[in-house]
Order: C-alpha cells, then structure tokens, then sequence
C-alpha cells in the first residue's frame, strides 16, 4: 500500500510538473496540457509501431514535437493575446479540444494504441511486488526533480526563467526578454508533459479521455498544491496520491475522484491560495 | 515620404444627442434608439412562426442555450469566469427530474423549484472557489462538473449513468416555444437593467477593481454569492426546461460541450454586454444543428472557430456592429 501511494503520488506529480512549470513562470494556464500528453503518446506509438523508429528515438522525437507545437502555439496565438486571461485560457482550452477530438476522430480508441514497458518483468520491494516500469517511473521522476531543481537554481536560464516568474518587468531591465522566457517556459512544459505521458503510458492504453483525465489530476495537485509552487505540487501529489490509494483500499476504487474533490473543495475552504502558493497571493487571490 | 493615416471615430450626432441628455424630440431619435431593441425581438418571432416543425425543435434548444450564454457573460462581467456552466444546468435539470421522478410534482412547481434550488446547490458548490480571482476560479470551476460527473457514475445516486427518464413533459411544442422565448427575452433585457442599476454597478465593478470594492466596504465574497445565485438560477431554469422538453435527464447534463457553447457564443458575439452572446447564439445554435452529421467533428470546429475568432475579432460582432451603428470613420492623416 504505502509503495503503491508513493509510486501513484509520483506519476500525478510527473503530470503535473508541466503544467505548472509553465504557469509559474509565464503566467500562461495551458490548458492544452491533457492533449499534449495523450499527443506525446500517441506520436510515440507512431513512430515505434508504424515506422519501426527504435523506442529512444521516437520517444525522442515525440518530446520534440510537442514541445515544437508548444512553442508554435505560444508564438502565433498567445502572444497576441498577452495579459487577457481569460482569451489565454479559452485559447489554451479550445487548441486542446482540437487536438484530443481531432484524435477521436481519427479513431484512437482500443488495445492496440498501447506502449510496451520498457523493461517488461517485476520486482519485490518491501514485500510487494512492483512492476519494473513502475520502478523506471519513481526513478525517472525523482531524476527529473533533481534536474529541474539544479535547472532551475544553478543555470542562467533557469535563473532567468524565475527573475521572469517573480517579475517581468524588472525581469526586463536587466536584460532578460520576457518573451523569449515565456515561449521556452512554454516548450518546457509541454515537453515536460510528453515526456510524463512516455513514462506513464506504458501502465495502460492510450485513449482520449485520459487527455482530460491528466488534465483535471494537473490542476488539482496543483490547486491543492498552490498553483506556482514547484514543492507544492509536489506535496499535493502526495496527498492526493495517498487519498485515492486509500479510498480504494478501504472505501471502494470507484470512490476516489469523490475523495478527490472533497480534498480539494476542503484545502480550497481552508486556505484558497493552495498549500504553498504565496507568490501572486496579495495580487490573484483574495 | 510615406504618407501615415490613422482612423479616426467620432460619435454620431444622433447618438450624442439620444445617448445622455435624453430630450427625445423626433421619431427619427426615437427610432435610433427602440429600432434596435425592437427589431431583434420581432425578427424572432416572424422566424418562429415561418420556419418548419424541425427548426422550430431546434430554436427552442437555441433559445435555451442562448439564456445559458447571457449568464455566462453577466457572471464573466462581474469577474467571475466560469468554464464549468455545465454544473449550473446539471444541478437544474437534476432537481427538476428528481422533483417530478421521486416527488411527483407536477411541472409547472418543478420548474421554479428548480431554478432556486439548482441556484442554491450551485452557489453551494462554487462558494469555496468564490475566494478565488479570475483564472484561478475558472480552473475550479472547470473541474467541478467534471468530477461530479464521476461521482454520479460511481455511486450511482439519483439515477446513476442511466439518469432519469419518463418525466412529464411540457404541454406542447407552441408553448414551449413561448417560454423559452419569452424567458430568453425577459433575462437579456431584466440583465442589462440591473447591470446598470446601481445595486448592479457593484457586481460589474467586481471585474473592474474589487479592491475598490471591498476598500468601500463593501463585502465582495457577499457580492459575488449574489452574482454566483443569479447566474446560476438561470442557468438550472434552463436544466430544469430541458430536462422537461426531453422528458428525461442524464450525465448528459453535465458535459462539456453545455460548457463550452456559452464562452463560443460568447467570444463570436462579444463579452461584456449581454446582447453579444445572444447574437453568437443565435448565429451558433443553428450553425452547430447543421453540422451534426459531422459527429464529433462538431466540437473541433466549435473550438477552431473559437480560435480564429478570439485572435481575429478579439472585441466579437456585438461591438463592431455596434461600432458602426454609433460611429462615424473616417481616415485622417497623422501630423
């Protein structure tokens, strides 16, 4: 139970990431998130089913794309509508429908969009045995945190990336362009996301639903968590990890999106800027 | 030398004179003012009579869906913006069906009943992300139906996947027509009255600046309850009519299309007047019936067409027609 808690509070914490990577420091709430990721795996399936692209590479190449349409779509849509939020998000939300419906469309739907483990096979851990593609997950994911912390404290861009998410405008006279932090901050999210969907696919078949699935798991870690707080994110998905392991266990495995949102309804009650989100408070919340 | 040209606006000296001193001296100002307020609302009503059994069936959902984008655009002008309309119809068509299956209670309580109490679960339910501002409220209010929705499935209350069916209809197409109409009208012009009231004036400074607000002492959480019933009131009133015009009432109610089809009406008609989002309805609603052969297709092209229109015509149809109803334009040369 307690492994199983962990290795879930991971992958929601994987989902997540990006999304509020990308909020935290452009401001810009991808609501296209969901369709990234189920689009990270289906180009992935794609590459590795139908042209034979070793599984590396078309991962590889899958992260690339996304990211590539992250940026496209920050560049010739989002810019223009820079500081209208509410046309941000509808813009975000409509691009996602269109790819996640556009998918359904073309039929994506059943067994076979389905990627195989990378390392098929279990192990026992603590008297439970785990799949190995879910061990590769806990330590992806733990390598990725690591990444992003050093990325994000110790690298010019990572500094620039959070001058940009304190304050643009200071941001701005020191000689950081805003613009290009967003469009990267962009990418990144986006190829965080396709990256998250090539190490969780795995678990289960790709279909279009998760597409919202992923979306509505992000933005409840991280409305729990306090939407721009990288460390938030990661305690809500813990606690939202460990609420639906334990719903399941005990109360019944149909309840846990109930459990879900009475946990963020009550947080949201309690303390409405999220756990950890102190940032824009005075500002966004009141 | 590049010659350099600016448009210039100027208000229309008819709109001068009708707009603020209010000394209504000729027929020609008092058409300028009632021609279009009146037109529309006559237009309707001839293309009710005229068109045939089918279309009529698919004016009252236009109708109906058109009372759903005045509210989302009352709420998106007082700040709050709502990418969950879903809930506020679902919470209405629920009540309702629940009222007529379980209690029998015959139609004409159901659907008053159930625009309160819809309004009341709804405010409800929304009230913890009342404390919330603008995209952070829509983020709340986009997962709320959605993971109602999952809790209907799972635990199977009132109705389960199946929802409810067999309910007492409505007595007739004509007057379902009626209501439906008549309720669309009443709600646009009964909005645009109290948003320029003085009470209303509240609500829209709440979008404008609530620290103003609050710094006035007034309580803006109190406010946007109030803003929140009235929304959604109107909203269940329209869960409650369909659930009766369909005679059943299902998950249906709470999907996402219910959600999405204000914010487009709303983005083609333009925000922030209330007759915009009539105007995208009633462009939308038929267009959409027309393209159902097209299955889900339909909602590709609704989110493109969204798309185009928010980065192409950000300020919507209401605004320019408007534009050019009160402004002259004309090109001037920059000195």
């Amino acid at each position: 139970m307690l492994v199983y808690g962990f290795i879930n509070s991971l992958i929601l914490a994987l989902m997540a990431l990006g999304f509020s990577i990308t909020f935290g420091i452009s401001g810009v709430a991808n609501f296209a998130h969901g369709a990234f990721y189920v689009l990270g795996g289906i180009l992935t399936w794609l590459f590795l089913m139908k042209f034979g692209v070793p599984y590396i590479l078309s991962a590889i190449i899958a992260v690339a794309v996304v990211g590539i349409i992250g940026a496209l779509m920050y560049r010739f849509l989002l810019v223009r509508l820079r500081g209208l939020v509410l046309s941000e998000v509808i813009t975000t939300f409509a691009i996602g429908i269109v790819i996640l419906e556009l998918l359904r469309v073309f039929g994506v739907m059943g067994f076979q969009y389905r990627l195989p483990s990378f390392i098929p096979g279990s192990a026992e851990i603590f008297g439970t045995y785990v799949g190995i593609q879910r061990i590769i997950i806990v330590a992806a994911g733990a390598l990725l945190m690591l990444t992003m912390h050093f990325f994000v404290h110790h690298t010019k861009m990572g500094l620039s990336f959070r001058g940009v998410a304190q304050d643009d405008h200071t941001a701005l006279s020191v000689g950081i362009n805003p613009e290009r932090i967003s469009i990267f901050s962009l990418t990144l999210g986006s190829m965080l996301c396709a990256f998250a969907a090539i190490l969780i696919l795995p678990l289960g078949t790709i279909s279009v639903d998760e597409g919202y699935d992923v979306l509505l798991k992000s933005l409840a870690v991280c409305i729990i968590g306090g939407l721009e707080s990288t460390l938030g994110v990661f305690i809500a998905s813990f606690i939202i990890g460990y609420v639906e392991v334990l719903t399941a266990m005990y109360i019944s495995s149909s309840l846990t999106m109930v459990a879900v949102l009475a946990c963020m309804l009550t947080i949201l009650l309690i303390k409405p800027s999220g756990l950890f989100g102190k940032y824009k408070e005075i500002e966004e919340r009141i | 030398m590049i010659e350099k040209r600016r448009k210039e606006r100027i208000d229309r000296g008819i709109k001068a004179c009708t707009d603020d001193i209010f000394c209504l001296s000729s027929l020609r100002e008092i058409s300028y003012l009632l021609v279009p307020r009146i037109l529309p609302v006559v237009l309707v009503f001839f293309l009710v009579l005229v068109v045939s059994l089918y279309w009529k069936k698919v004016l009252v959902i236009t109708f109906v869906m058109t009372i759903m984008a005045i509210s989302w655009d009352f709420l998106a002008s007082c700040g709050l913006i709502s990418l969950g309309h879903a809930l506020f119809f679902a919470m209405g068509a629920y009540s309702a069906g629940a009222m007529n299956h379980y209690l029998g209670l015959p139609v004409y309580v159901t659907l008053p009943a159930a625009t309160l109490l819809g309004g009341v679960i709804s405010s409800m339910l929304v009230f913890p992300a009342l404390r919330l501002r603008g995209i952070y409220f829509s983020v709340v209010t986009l997962i709320i139906p959605l993971m109602l929705m999952r809790v209907i499935e799972a635990t199977k209350i009132i109705g389960g996947t199946e929802g409810i069916s067999a309910l007492s209809p409505l007595p007739g197409l004509a007057s379902s027509i009626a209501i439906s109409m008549t309720a669309m009208w009443v709600v646009l012009f009964s909005l645009r009255r109290f948003i320029t009231s003085d009470y209303g004036l509240i609500f829209v400074a709440l979008l404008d600046n609530d620290r103003a607000v609050e710094a006035s002492g007034l309580n803006i959480v109190w406010f946007k309850i109030q803003a929140i019933f009235i929304g959604s009131s109107i909203c269940a009133f329209c869960g409650a009519f369909m659930t009766h015009y369909y005679m059943s009432v299902g998950m249906s109610a709470f999907a996402l299309d219910l959600s999405i089809f204000p914010v487009a009406a709303t983005v083609v008609g333009g925000m922030g007047t209330l007759a915009g989002p009539l105007l995208g309805a009633l462009i939308l609603g038929p267009l959409s019936e027309a393209l159902r052969g097209f299955g889900t297709f339909r909602i590709v092209f609704y989110a493109a067409l969204l798309v185009v229109f928010i980065v192409g015509l950000p300020e919507g149809l209401f605004h320019y027609v408007r534009r050019k109803y009160e402004q002259i334009e004309r090109w001037v040369e920059v000195k």
